[in-house]
C-alpha cells in the first residue's frame, strides 16, 4: 500500500474526554500517531490538536471523516498545504565545544537556551524534516537527551 | 424546581416521552431506582441480566422506531451491558442507556465497582459523557437523547456518579440542544440528484440496492414508490427486508452471503448501483475486487464516513434517505421509460426460476425452512420475527414473506447471539397486540434464557420458535464445507430439556417432533398467552444455501441441489 505522510489539525472542545475519542480512532485501526501536540486556543473554548501520520490515502481519508463525526470536534483540516513546525530540545555534555554547538543550533534557527555546571541545551524550531537533519547533525557532540515536540501546523 | 440528581432522570426521560425502561439495580445507582420508586411517569421492566436490559431496549427501538432506554448500575453492570451497546451500535439504533458510577471522589482508585465506563463504551457508543457537575445533567440528558435519534442513531450512554445523582440542583430541562460541533442531517444537494437521475435514465440495469437505513429514515413507502415508477427491481440486506414487502413483483429478494440467487446475479450483473441507506457489508459485498464490476455507483447514505468507505462511488448523495428518494421519484417523473430496463427485468426472471429460494421438503423430519414458511403462513404480516444468530436467522430471514418495515428485528452487524428473547421482550412492549415470535437456535437461546422469567413476571407472552438441529449449526455448517467435517465444539447433543426449562420459568413449553405437533403448538401457545418455548427437532445437518464462501465473488455460489433447468430455458 501506497504510505503518505499526513498532517491533521483538528479543533475541538476543550473537555476532558475528546483527546481519548480521537486517539481511539487510530488505535481502532492499527494507526500511529507519529506527533501529536494539543494546546487551548487564545480566547476561547476550544483546543486544537494537531497529528502527524502515515498511512495510505483512504484510510487516511476515512479517519478524517470519522474525525469530522465526533461530536466534540468543531473542524478537520487534512491537506497538504500546511506550513509545519517541530521543536526539538537537545542537551549537551560541557565536555563538547559550546561554540561548535552554538553554531550548529544557529544554523538552524536555534539557540543554546540554558548552560548549566556540566551540560548545555539547545533548541530548535524548524520543519520537521530540518529537525531530522539537525539532530544528525548534533550526534557528533554526543547528546546526553533529546526530547522532541510534536508538529504544529497552520494553513497556507 | 429543586430536586435531586436522580430525579432529573426520571423527569428528563418522562420529558423525552419514554413509557418504558429497562434495567437492573446496584449500588451505584440506587437513587436512581430510589427516585423510580416514587414515580409512575415510566414502567420499569427487571431484566434478569444487563445484558438482556440493553438488547430489550433495542428491540423496543426498532419495533417502534423511538429511542430505548436502559439502566444500569457501575462495574459488573455496565461491563454486561457492553455486548448491548455494541449491538445497538453496529447496527445504528438509538437508545440511551444510563449507568451508575461511583461517587466522584473515588473516580481513578478502583473504588469498589468502578471501571471506567466512558473508555469502555467509547468504541461502541455514538457518543457518551461521564457527568461531572449536577447543573450540567438536564443538558446532558437533553443531549444525550437528541444525539441517539438525530442523524445516523446509535447508542449513547450517560454515566453518572453516585454523589451527583444524591446532591440538589435546579432542574429545568432545556427546549433545544446547543451543539454547535455536532453534525447535523446534511440537506440532501439537488445538484447530487440531478446527476443521480441523469445516470439512472442511462443506466440498462440499474438495481436498488435497499439497506437497514432505509428502515431507520422510515422510507419504505417512498422506496416502493420508486421502485414503481421506475420499475427497477431491488435487492435487499438482512437489515431491509420488509421494505420493498416478499410480495412486490420487484423485489428479487436477499443479497448477500447467503443471498438468493437472482439477487446476488443481479448485484454482478447490474451497470448502476443506487444504494439506499446500504454499507457495502463484506457479509454483502464477497470478494470486494470482484464486487459489481460493471457498475457505476450511486450511494445515499447520511453518513458521509460510509460514502466510498469500501466502494468507490459515482455518484456520493449525503442525506436522508426518505427524502432523497422522494426527490429521485420527482426528479425521475415524466422521463423515465418503464419498458426501458424490461430486458433486465426478464433476465433476472430467468435467473430466478432457475435457482428459485427452495428447499428439499421431508416427511420423516421436520426441516427448519419448512417452520419458517408455516410461520409466515400463519401469521405473515401479523406478527413481528425476532432472532438470535445462527443458520435459524438466515432462514428466517430467507423464508419469512416479511412485508414491512420494523416487523424483523435481528443482530445483523454485531451478529448477537442472545440478542433474540430480550429484543422480542422489547417489541412486545411496544406493541403488545401483536404476536412476537422469537425464532431462535437451540446454542443462542440459552445465551440469554434467563428473560423467560422477565417474560413471565411482566406477562409478555413472547413464542420461541427453537429450530433444535443439536448443534451450533452456522458454524458447524463452516466446519463441514471449510473444515473437512472435524466438528470441533460445536456438537450440542447434550441438552437442557427445554420444555421444563419454560415450564419451570412459569412459561410453557412444547416438544415438538411433527408437522402436525407444531401447527398444534403453535395455535396454542398463541391461545395460551405465556412466554413459550416451542421446541422443535430439526434435520440436523441441513445447510443455509445459497452460500458464498467467505472472500468468494458473490456470483460464486454455492447452490442448492434442486435447480429448475426448465424454467430457465424460456
Ligand atoms: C455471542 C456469540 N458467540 C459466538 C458466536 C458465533 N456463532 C455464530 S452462529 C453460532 C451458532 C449458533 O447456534 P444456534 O443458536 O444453535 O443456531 P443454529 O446455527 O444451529 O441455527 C455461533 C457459535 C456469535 N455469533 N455470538
Ligand atoms: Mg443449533
Amino acid at each position: 500500500m501506497n504510505e503518505v505522510r499526513r498532517v491533521i489539525s483538528i479543533v475541538v472542545e476543550n473537555e476532558s474526554s475528546v483527546l481519548s475519542r480521537v486517539a481511539g480512532l487510530f488505535a481502532g485501526r492499527g494507526y500511529n500517531i507519529e506527533t501529536l501536540t494539543v494546546a487551548p486556543i487564545p480566547n476561547s473554548k476550544r483546543s486544537r490538536i494537531t497529528i502527524a501520520t502515515k498511512g495510505d490515502e483512504r484510510t487516511i481519508a476515512q479517519i478524517t471523516k470519522q474525525l469530522n463525526k465526533l461530536i466534540p470536534v468543531y473542524e478537520v483540516v487534512e491537506h497538504n498545504e500546511m506550513v509545519e513546525k517541530e521543536m526539538v530540545l537537545v542537551k549537551f555534555p560541557l565536555s563538547e565545544p559550546l561554540a561548535d554547538i552554538e553554531v550548529l543550533c544557529e544554523a538552524y534557527n536555534g539557540t543554546i537556551v540554558n548552560v548549566g555546571v556540566d551540560m548545555c541545551i539547545g533548541m530548535v524550531a524548524d520543519e520537521p524534516c530540518r529537525i531530522k537533519h539537525f539532530i544528525e547533525a548534533s550526534a557528533r557532540f554526543n547528546p546526553i537527551e533529546i526530547v522532541r515536540g510534536g508538529v504544529v501546523a497552520i494553513e497556507r | 424546581m429543586q430536586m435531586n440528581g436522580a430525579q432529573m432522570v426520571c423527569e428528563a426521560l418522562v420529558a423525552e416521552g419514554v413509557k418504558t425502561v429497562f434495567g437492573y439495580p446496584g449500588g451505584a445507582i440506587m437513587n436512581v431506582y430510589d427516585a423510580i420508586y416514587k414515580q409512575d411517569g415510566f414502567e420499569h421492566i427487571l431484566n434478569r441480566h444487563e445484558q438482556a436490559s440493553v438488547h430489550a431496549a433495542d428491540g423496543y427501538a426498532r419495533a417502534s422506531g423511538e429511542v430505548g432506554v436502559a439502566m444500569v448500575t457501575s462495574g459488573p453492570g455496565f461491563t454486561n451491558a457492553v455486548t448491548g451497546l455494541a449491538t445497538a451500535y453496529m447496527d445504528s439504533i438509538p437508545l440511551v442507556v444510563i449507568s451508575g458510577q461511583v461517587p466522584q471522589i473515588l473516580l481513578g482508585t478502583d473504588g469498589f465497582q468502578e471501571i471506567d465506563a466512558i473508555g469502555i463504551s467509547r468504541p461502541c457508543t455514538k457518543h457518551n459523557y461521564l457527568v461531572r457537575d449536577i447543573a450540567e445533567l438536564p443538558r446532558i440528558l437533553k443531549e444525550a437523547f437528541h444525539i441517539a435519534r438525530t442523524g445516523r442513531p446509535g447508542p449513547v450512554l450517560v454515566d453518572i456518579p453516585k454523589d451527583i445523582t444524591a446532591e440538589m440542583g435546579e432542574f429545568v430541562y432545556p427546549e433545544s440542544v446547543d451543539l454547535p460541533s455536532y453534525m447535523t442531517i446534511p440537506k440532501v444537494e439537488s445538484s447530487a440528484i440531478e446527476l443521480a437521475v441523469e445516470a439512472i435514465l442511462k443506466a440498462k440495469k440499474p438495481l436498488i440496492y435497499i439497506g437497514g437505513g432505509a428502515v431507520l429514515s422510515n422510507a419504505s413507502e417512498a422506496i416502493r414508490a420508486f421502485a414503481e415508477l421506475s420499475q427497477i427491481p431491488a435487492v435487499e440486506t438482512l437489515m431491509a427486508l420488509g421494505v420493498m414487502g416478499a410480495e412486490n413483483p420487484l423485489r428479487l429478494g436477499m443479497l448477500g452471503m447467503h443471498g438468493n440467487y437472482a439477487s446476488n446475479m443481479a448485484m454482478s450483473e447490474t451497470d448502476l448501483i443506487i444504494s439506499l441507506g446500504a454499507r457495502f457489508d463484506d457479509r454483502v459485498t464477497g470478494k470486494l475486487s470482484e464486487f459489481a464490476q460493471y457498475a457505476k455507483v450511486i450511494h445515499v447514505d447520511i453518513d458521509p464516513a460510509n460514502i466510498s468507505k469500501l466502494v468507490a462511488v459515482d455518484y456520493p448523495i449525503v442525506g436522508d434517505v426518505k427524502e432523497a428518494v422522494e426527490m429521485l421519484v420527482s426528479g425521475l417523473k415524466g422521463k423515465v421509460q418503464t419498458k426501458q430496463y424490461d430486458d433486465w427485468r426478464e433476465i433476472l426472471a430467468r435467473y430466478d426460476a432457475l435457482y428459485p429460494q427452495s428447499f428439499e421438503d421431508s416427511d420423516e423430519i421436520i426441516k427448519p425452512q419448512w417452520v419458517i414458511e408455516r410461520l409466515g403462513e400463519t401469521l405473515g404480516e401479523e406478527a413481528i420475527v425476532t432472532s438470535d444468530v445462527g443458520q435459524h436467522q438466515m432462514w428466517a430471514a430467507q423464508h419469512y414473506p416479511f412485508d414491512r418495515p420494523r416487523q424483523w428485528i435481528n443482530s445483523g452487524g454485531l451478529g448477537t447471539m442472545g440478542f433474540g428473547l430480550p429484543a422480542a421482550l422489547g417489541a412486545k412492549k411496544a406493541f403488545p397486540n401483536k404476536t412476537v415470535i422469537n425464532v431462535t437456535g437451540d446454542g443462542s437461546i440459552l445465551m440469554n434464557v434467563q428473560e423467560l422469567v422477565t417474560a413471565s413476571e411482566y406477562k409478555i407472552p413472547v413464542i420461541n420458535v427453537i429450530l433444535n438441529n443439536h448443534f451450533l449449526g452456522m458454524v458447524r455448517q463452516w466446519q463441514t464445507f471449510f473444515y473437512e467435517e472435524r466438528y470441533s465444539e460445536t456438537d450440542l447433543t447434550f441438552q437442557p430439556n427445554f420444555k421444563a426449562l419454560a415450564e419451570a420459568c412459569h412459561g410453557i413449553g412444547y416438544d415438538v417432533t411433527t408437522k402436525e405437533e407444531f401447527d398444534m403448538a403453535l395455535k396454542d401457545a398463541i391461545e395460551q398467552d405465556k412466554v413459550a418455548f416451542i421446541n422443535i427437532q430439526v434435520a440436523r445437518f441441513e445447510n443455509v444455501l445459497p452460500m458464498v464462501p467467505a472472500n468468494a465473488a458473490l456470483n460464486n455460489m454455492m447452490l442448492p441441489k434442486i435447480a429448475n433447468p426448465d424454467k430457465g430455458e424460456k
